[in-house]
Order: C-alpha cells, then structure tokens, then sequence
C-alpha cells in the first residue's frame, strides 16, 4: 500500500501554483505552469499502474498479459504533444506582452495599465 | 494587489487545497492496484478487434479517436495563434525577404557539422520507423511526428538559418499543418460514407503485428504524425525568425 506517487502529484500541482502566483517574469510563469500541468500526468499514469505489469503492448508477448492501463497512457501521450503548442502560444503572447509594455514582470504590467 | 497580501491570501488557499488533495488521494485504489473496467475491456480485445498489438495507439486513433480530433484542433489552434501573434509583428511576410535580412550564422565547428550530419538521417529514419510502426511496437504519429521535425531543426544548428529556413519554406510547411488537419477530419468523414459513425474504423483490421493492421487507423496515424511535423516546424520557424530578424521597437 503506498501512497507516494499521488502526493507527488499532489505536491507538483501545489508548487506549480505557487510559482505562477510569485512569478515575477512571464517565460517563467509560463514554466511553471508546464509544473502544474506535469502533475496531471503523474496522476493519470500513477493511477494505471498495475504492480508487475508490463506496457500495454502486445508484440512478442501475449494477450491476456498482466498489463498496466492503456487508457490514461493515451490520455498522457497526446496531451503532452499538444501542451508543447500551448505552451508556444504562451511564450507568444509573453513576447506581445514585452513588445507593448516593454516589460515581462506580471506585477509591473498591471501597473502599467493602471 | 499588494505582493505580500496575495501570497498570504495563496498560502491559505493553497493549504485547503493540499488538504483536500491528499484526502481525496487517500481515497483512491492503492498505487499499482489499478481497477478499471474501460481499460481492462480494450486490454483484452483490442488485439483481437483491431489487430494492432500496441494498445494505446489504437486508443488514440480510434476508440477515443474523436477525442484526438480535439487535441489535434487545439494543437492547430495553438499554432494558428502563434502565427497570428508573431507574423502581425513582422514587416514583411515574404521568404526571400527573411533570408536576405538573416545574419551569416553558418556553424563554424566541424564537430557540430558532422555530429549533425550523422544525426539528421538517422534521426529522420527513427521518426518514421516510430511513425510507421506505432501501432506494431511503441510509437505513433505524435511521438515521431516530433522527432521528424526535431530531425529537421538540427538542419539548423548544424548548418545555419539560411540552410533550415530555405529547407521549409512558409507556404509549404503551412499547406501541410493543414492538411494533416484536415486528413484527420476527413477520414472520420469517411465512415460516415461507409455507412458507420464518425470517425469508426472502416477499413479492414488487416494482418496482426505487421503494417497492415488497424485499418483507417493508420492513415489516421499518419495524418497525425504529418500536423504534428508541420506544427513544430511552424513554430520553430516562428520563433527562430525573430531571433535572427528582430522588428525594430517602434518608437514610444
């Protein structure tokens, strides 16, 4: 019975969140946020996992095999691919921001626009 | 808001919810006591049904095929986004006129040239062996769709902008983004045509463990593996063009 790998997602999601609430720059806001996103794949894979159990794969060995859940695999495997772009769009945005306001510090910006 | 207030106000908040985190994670199955009926079921006739020995690309590209029709817009949302923002900031949308403005950045050290040059074709092969067998062995067309395109951006670090920048060119890179997009929709379309759901696979499930096998799926694989490519080159693209040719601030 163990518990870890869930509170380390736990704990991933938390210090993600408090990066992003302290930031003082936006390319690392945007890191920080790929923190908090992590922990969802931790979760996901940590609650497929079987205990001796192989990846759900078939070749070479046979069906019916003790095999870990495909589902959140899937689940992980696209998402970490498309949060790549997201996080693009992010760094995109973060580049605007700096172009306007000259400055990447989330505190100086909501001065700036008063 | 005050600095200081906002980490207190964090702190209170972030306490209630690591609370509720850790209860609600008392509450789950045991780790490596996984019980779920959705992916016991696909564990066991995946293999059968569609003939593709790896399980989870079958998930992607077909039982939850429409939730990748998802991923794969947001994927091409996110990159319509990103050229939205950064080609509004440029003077010029013109290749040529990007590559005459680029500085002489060719790579000096020999190391590198043929560190990449030994890199790029074996990179480029792994890709599409990841692709093409994705649904044999592990792999898939979103895993080495960023590996054909990370094949391509060493064109860059081994050689020089000019070298990468004219091997995809705007236009084309852009048509394939689309166009792996659209393939994806378009062959759930096709079901419909042969008389199933959106998205259903309607092909053949073909020979077990070999190419042949998972029917529409592969081609859905494929058309995954060309937007995923394109996306990445696109951003590449993107961000290396302001890198190398910077638009002058204007003046406040």
């Amino acid at each position: 019975m163990s518990y870890l790998p869930y509170l380390l997602a736990a704990w991933l999601f938390l210090v993600g969140l408090y990066g992003i609430v302290t930031s003082r720059n936006l390319i690392h806001l945007a890191v920080c946020l790929t923190v908090t996103q992590s922990s969802t794949y931790v979760l996901l894979l940590a609650i497929g996992y079987r205990h001796r159990g192989t990846a759900p794969i078939f070749y070479g060995v046979p069906v019916g095999s003790r095999a870990v859940d495909p589902v959140v695999q899937a689940l992980t495997l696209t998402d970490v691919v498309v949060s790549v772009t997201v996080i693009a769009l992010i760094l995109a945005l973060a580049l605007d921001v700096h172009r306007r306001a000259r400055t990447v510090d989330p505190d100086e910006i909501a001065a700036f626009e008063g | 808001m005050n600095r200081n207030v906002r980490i207190a106000v964090f702190c209170v908040a972030a306490a209630g919810l690591a609370a509720l985190l850790v209860a609600s994670v008392l509450d789950l199955p045991a780790f490596g006591h996984y019980q779920g009926a959705y992916g016991n079921q696909l564990l066991r006739e995946t293999v059968a049904e569609r003939h593709t020995t790896n399980v989870v690309t079958a998930i992607v590209f077909d039982y939850r095929g429409f939730d990748t029709l998802g991923e794969e817009f947001i994927l091409f949302a996110s990159v319509v986004g990103v050229t939205l923002l950064l080609r509004a900031q440029k003077d010029s949308e013109d290749d040529e006129h990007v590559l005459r403005k680029a500085p002489d950045d060719m790579t000096r050290s020999d190391a590198v040239r043929i560190g990449g040059l030994v890199a790029i074709p074996v990179l480029f092969l792994l890709g599409l062996w990841v692709v093409a067998f994705g649904l044999v062995t592990p792999g898939g067309g979103f895993q080495g769709g960023v590996l054909l395109a990370g094949a391509i951006f060493v064109v860059f670090l081994a050689a020089s902008f000019r070298a990468y920048y004219t091997l995809t060119p705007t236009e084309w890179v852009d048509f394939a983004e689309g166009a792996g997009a659209a393939a994806f929709a378009l062959l759930g379309l096709g079901a419909l045509l042969a008389g199933a759901s959106y998205l259903h696979n309607f092909l053949p499930s073909g020979i077990r463990g070999t190419l042949e096998s998972g029917g529409s799926l592969s081609f859905l694989n494929w058309a995954t593996a060309l937007e995923v490519t394109a996306a990445m080159l696109v951003l590449f693209s993107e961000f290396l063009e302001r890198y190398v040719a910077p638009v002058q601030r204007p003046l406040a």
